[in-house]
């Protein structure tokens, strides 16, 4: 895959814009996010990253609560968040504020 | 979920064909020729219901079209329906016909997503196009209104012969409108599109090219605008995985009720339709004679049925394969394995400059 051409920032605040959410659907088996006529399926950890973009948090912030959370390495979970919300970015499936 | 021992498949999406009323002509429309009359339109509390079962049934998004969906009063009514049903709703629409108040009201009620139609970048080629003088104006007005409003903006974007040269003005306009997506969709031939295609049908080269355009917009605006698009499946060596494979993926709720598997099934002679007046939805999607026809791949026949892509073009699409060849449990002729390939390349080649047969009520 290729590397996102945006690059999300440590004081950015990003949020799902309108018209982009994240539901949990028993039908279709877990986290799914809803877009302009599209569906994505989200895993448990993308659920979690999207739950906490809320526009009033910083990425800084957000990684730290997930570091602290699931007791994983706070370099790991950067680079992983970054990746995910760069890629959902450059879909103009988030905002970052 | 499963039925006699049967896995049936789980639907995401339903097309909601509001109504067929419209006030554009567009040569290329694939509603059926023969159109459904006002009178016999469902009313806004079937509509309500048919939102909750296609919930229950696990749908996620409705697609709200028509003809015109603005030709509905009680649109405001119907968006609000499939936000109490927990569906994701997109509108498909012309935007002739829905003022800035109804977009407001449809905001308010809820709607997600509204994708406007733009017949050409071109304004009057756009306005020829649409049989409708103006339409080009009101369009460009209506669209930076959705975005004003907040929503996010598709632009739909037919591409044919007479447009297929501006696909790079036409994806500028699309940026310049604040759309964060457009849809280029090679132009399919069903219904009002079948019968202009010698009309529309672009050349082999001209195809190649516009694919090229699209890669190459897709590098230059990566991270401003989304570009999907739709292939010209005439001049493509496999078909196209057709609504996501008979009755897997998407449903269609014609205007007065009947539940098709896809917007075209209509022309496949001997299928029999169930109406959502007498079925409910979920006996529809599992049990219906028209979802069973071609669900699967049981029905298919040499070379699809052990050909290693039937669960992933499932053969192609039926109603294609039943207009050209005659058969509907054919391979779809588009794809190059089919032993009557030679049928597609030769419709290509069918082109003529004659005027638009617009699509009227």
């Amino acid at each position: 895959m290729t590397e996102p051409v945006i690059r999300v920032s440590d004081s950015d605040r990003p949020r799902l814009p309108r018209g982009v959410r994240l539901t949990h659907n028993e039908a279709q088996g877990g986290w799914i996010l809803l877009a302009p006529e599209r569906v994505f399926k989200a895993d448990a950890i993308t659920a979690e990253i999207l739950k906490r973009c809320t526009g009033e948090t910083t990425l800084h912030a957000i990684v730290d609560d997930l570091a602290r959370t699931f007791a994983a390495p706070r370099e790991r979970i950067h680079a992983d968040v970054v990746k995910l919300l760069g890629g959902l970015a450059e879909k103009k499936l988030l905002e970052l504020g | 979920m499963t039925t006699n021992g049967l896995s049936v498949p789980t639907p995401l999406g339903l097309l909601a064909e509001l109504t067929h009323r419209c006030p554009l002509g567009c040569p290329y429309c694939s509603n059926p020729l023969a159109l459904d009359k006002r009178a016999d339109e469902l009313d806004t509390a079937t509509w309500a219901r048919v939102f909750r079962e296609a919930a229950a049934l696990g749908v996620l998004q409705v697609h709200l079209s028509g003809g015109e969906p603005a030709a509905r009063r009680d649109l405001p009514d119907i968006v609000k329906a499939a936000r109490e049903a927990s569906l994701y709703s997109n509108l498909i629409t012309s935007a002739v016909g829905l003022t800035p108040q109804t977009l407001a009201s449809l905001a308010d009620a809820g709607l997600d997503h509204v994708q406007i139609s733009i017949q050409d970048s071109d304004e009057s080629s756009a306005d020829h196009i649409a049989g409708y003088k103006g339409a080009s104006v009101r369009k460009r007005a209506l669209a930076k209104e959705v975005v004003r409003l907040g929503l996010p903006l598709t632009i739909n974007m037919v591409v044919h012969r007479a447009n297929i040269g501006r696909i790079e003005t036409m994806v500028e306009l699309a940026l310049s409108l604040g759309a964060s997506r457009v849809e280029i969709a090679h132009v399919q031939y069903y219904g009002w599109g079948m019968k202009n295609r010698a009309a529309l049908m672009p050349t082999r080269e001209q195809v190649e090219e516009a694919v090229r355009t699209v890669e190459m917009l897709r590098d230059r605006h990566r991270g401003q605008i989304v570009i999907d698009a739709v292939v010209p499946d005439y001049y493509a060596r496999f078909p196209k995985p057709c609504v996501g494979g008979w009755g897997r993926r998407s449903l269609n709720v014609t205007p007065a009720g009947r539940v098709l598997p896809c917007h075209a099934a209509e022309v496949i002679p001997g299928l029999e339709f169930w109406n959502v007046r007498e079925h409910s939805l979920a006996d529809i999607w599992r049990a219906s004679p028209a979802f069973l026809a071609f669900r699967g791949t049981d029905w298919m026949r040499e070379p699809c049925k052990s050909c290693p892509r039937r669960e992933q073009d499932f053969g192609g699409c039926r109603c294609q394969a039943f207009m050209l060849t005659g058969d509907a449990r054919a391979t779809d002729p588009v794809c190059h394995l089919s032993p009557e390939h030679a049928i597609v390349a030769q419709a290509a080649a069918e082109r003529a400059d004659e005027a638009y047969e617009y699509r009227r009520l």
